[in-house]
């Protein structure tokens, strides 16, 4: 079988998606040695040489648009392909943080409360006022963050009104929608899902301790600057709401294979933060944490998926 | 439940200070994306290798291995090849210098030497002045050594004699101890400028008042455009009280690592020993390639074709500033060398602004890198020695249309931004183009 996993692409979370790429890759052939595998990045000869290569599966590890948002995935749905993870109508979903929110939240799944705006509303209406607005319908503190995007980046919290502006230039950096959401304390946490032949199964919740107390991009990704505790240290009662959430997060969107939700568990239940379709798999990244923690192997998990994939055409 | 958590590195606790600053970076992430060939970088240092003889320098590095093999590959003097010394303290002539081959220490490339000099001079806490901006692979090698460094003021004719008095005077009133002025005086990284004659002696004056040594880095010395002779070094003045780093890295080959330091015969010494105690010996492969190349090449023939090249690319980019930059921007006019340096419209943020031109396909290097006190957000270094003339001018206007849109980003929000934590490197690899 030859499989290629698609890594790296143009966006600033090329260096992430390439690591991941090459765990994935590196798991599959150590587990099944009969699997050709081979890296690929996504560059105008993709569409030739997929065509030219005609791989039986292709597993798409790229982070952040394009990789993230469905585009790839219509692409491939497109040249009768199959690949590892969700169809793009799920990705577009997901990966639009505003969007999967909303939709979830008609589903009576809790998440802080939010407001996206891009940034034409605030040069049209004045940003004085509308972020006074918005301070007024989120409340401070709070987490200012693209819309779309992941890995933390052009991701703020905002403590005193004063920081908003300067959070929301951060914010756009990344996007033209920015989305403010009411920072909620408690445990955060990360519960990947796989989908197995018994259907959808929630992986241990890993909790995440960052030592500066943000989960930025330099503690997801500096080995030993975040303290992870798998399972998280949560009740009983907690953990197994955090599975149900996550399954309920995967099913809703119609994610397929591998997800992961991001949340936050307080004294009164766990709240939905986000979603991503395409979890990084790097050294330091979660779900490869909760596999091994669950006693799986990303190798084998990944090779059952190339299978399914196959299979389902 | 667990009490204790997994941190993924088990030597998490075992690290030395110095290495707290060294994390992932959101700029380096950015930086991964640059080096794909549809965003025309205006980042990284690499020299256009292309433009050497590929052909000539082959057979010449094949002929080598055939006749010399057996001592090429073979470990060598820690002080360097006696031959390339001699030829070292030749090429040290075109820029004024008249030293001899037994004060030259060899190193792997100048930032070896820069190391080992800062290894053998500074404390923790000891003070190094250096210009502002400043080159960053040297602020990395103060920070390793824990440093104090200090800014000195520039402007157009490079570092500012009166700055450089003061701070010294300031420093040495709070008890503390200086040790070292760093400074590049021709063809400046990151600023573009160059000290004039009367600058540089008004510098080594001051330098030699105060008993401060001189350390002289000068890798773009003989790349010069404006075809007259290269500028005179600092250390072409005085013996005693600078230490010269020179590199063949732009004049030959940025991999080949070859670099040096002429250095007064006390501190001389201890560079060898030093130099040993790091590296053993610096390659004897490439300090014999590097030494026929010079007996068998044409090479100050080949430094001319550089300087075309980077004349060329240097005027590229200024015509191209002159037609897309929006009002308010200034930039440095280089007369050699690799770089130009920006300073943005009031209101605008180098480093907020990267992610956006990465997305537009265009990538510089943000003026916070270059300092290590959190200065440069209204700053960007543009570098024009690896993309052609037509990706610097398609480069340069991407890079202003993400100005405008920045500018009227930061007129709706009127942000005043906070004054980054420089988290992590805010600079390319070295192999980004």
């Amino acid at each position: 079988m030859h499989v290629v996993v698609l890594a790296g692409g143009l966006s600033p979370e090329r260096d992430v998606s390439i690591r991941s790429g090459r765990r994935v890759a590196n798991a599959l052939r150590a587990a099944d040695p009969s699997i050709d595998v081979i890296e690929r990045d996504v560059d105008s000869t993709l569409l030739k040489s997929l065509r030219t290569d005609a791989p039986d599966c292709v597993i798409p590890m790229l982070h952040g648009a394009a990789g993230e948002d469905g585009a790839v995935r219509d692409v491939l749905d497109g040249l009768g392909i199959p690949y590892v993870g969700s169809g793009p109508d799920a990705c577009r979903l997901a990966f639009d943080k505003p969007v999967a929110k909303a939709l979830l939240r008609t589903e009576g799944i809790a998440t802080p409360r939010s407001v996206a705006l891009p940034h034409s509303t605030f040069r049209e209406l004045g940003a004085a006022s509308v972020l006074d607005a918005l301070v007024a319908a989120v409340g401070l503190p709070a987490v200012v963050k693209p819309a779309r995007g992941g890995s933390a980046l052009g991701t703020s919290i905002v403590n005193d009104a004063s920081e908003l502006p300067a959070a929301m230039v951060n914010a756009f950096a990344y996007g033209d929608v920015a989305m403010i959401e009411s920072f909620v304390a408690g445990v955060e946490v990360a519960v990947a899902v796989v989908d197995t032949a018994d259907g959808p199964r929630a992986l241990p919740a890993v909790e995440i301790v960052p030592d500066s107390g943000f989960y930025d991009y330099a503690a997801r990704y500096t080995a030993g600057s975040t303290e992870f505790f798998v399972p998280a240290r949560v009740s009983q009662e907690h953990s197994e709401a955090l599975a149900k959430l996550a399954v309920r997060v995967h099913t809703s969107l119609g994610l397929r294979d591998w997800s992961r939700t991001d949340a936050i568990v307080t004294p009164e239940g766990a709240m939905f933060l986000e979603i991503n379709a395409a979890p990084g798999m790097t050294e330091t990244s979660l779900m490869p944490q909760a596999l091994t923690n669950a006693g799986m192997d990303l190798g084998e998990l990944t090779a059952y998926l190339v299978r399914a994939a196959v299979a389902r055409g | 439940m667990t009490s204790k958590g997994s941190r993924l590195d088990p030597w998490v606790d075992s690290y030395a200070t110095r290495a707290r600053g060294m994390t992932a970076s959101e700029i380096r992430a950015l930086f991964s994306v640059a080096s794909r060939p549809e965003v025309v970088s205006l980042a990284g240092g690499m020299p256009f290798v292309q433009a050497l003889p590929m052909d000539a320098i082959a057979e010449m590095s094949a002929r080598l291995i055939r006749e010399r093999g057996p001592q090429a590959l073979q470990y060598g003097s820690g002080q360097g090849d006696p031959t390339l010394r001699e030829q070292i303290v030749e090429v040290m002539r075109e820029v004024g210098i008249d030293g001899h081959p037994d004060e030259v220490v060899v190193t792997p490339g100048s930032q070896m030497a820069l190391d080992v000099v800062v290894r053998i001079f500074c404390d923790p806490g000891d003070v190094v002045l250096v210009e502002a901006p400043s080159y960053v692979g040297a602020l990395g090698v103060f920070r390793a050594y824990e440093c104090d460094v200090i800014h000195v003021a520039m402007d157009n004719e490079g570092l500012v004699p009166n700055a450089l008095e003061e701070t010294i005077a300031a420093v040495r009133a709070s008890g503390r101890k200086i040790k070292l002025i760093y400074t590049i005086p021709s063809f400046h990284n990151p600023a573009g400028v160059t000290q004039g004659p009367q600058r540089r002696s008004e510098i080594l004056a001051i330098a030699q008042r105060s008993g401060i040594l001189i350390l002289e880095d000068d890798p773009y010395g003989l790349l010069g455009f404006d075809g007259g002779p290269p500028p005179r070094a600092i250390r072409a003045d005085e013996a005693d009280g600078v230490v010269y780093l020179g590199s063949f890295s732009k004049t030959i080959a940025s991999g080949i690592r070859v670099g040096w330091a002429l250095a007064p015969h006390g501190v001389r010494e201890k560079l060898v020993l030093a130099s040993e105690s790091a590296i053993l010996c610096p390659s004897n492969l490439t300090q014999f390639t590097v030494s026929e190349y010079l007996s068998t090449q044409p090479w100050r023939q080949q430094i001319k074709v550089f300087q075309e090249v980077y004349r060329e690319r240097r005027d590229a980019l200024l015509d191209a500033l002159a037609t897309y930059m929006p009002e308010g921007t200034t930039w440095t006019v280089p007369a050699g060398g690799f770089y130009s340096w920006l300073t943005l419209p009031p209101g605008l943020d180098s480093k907020a602004m990267l992610p956006r031109a990465i997305a537009a396909l265009v990538a510089y290097v943000p003026g916070t890198g270059f300092y290590v006190d959190g200065q440069g957000q209204r700053e960007l270094r543009l570098s024009y020695c690896y993309p052609d003339p037509e990706r610097i001018r398609e480069g340069v206007r991407r890079l202003g249309t993400v100005m405008e849109s920045e500018l009227q980003l930061m007129q709706t929000f009127g942000a005043d931004m906070p004054q980054h934590d420089s988290q992590g490197p805010q600079t390319p690899a070295p192999d980004l183009g």
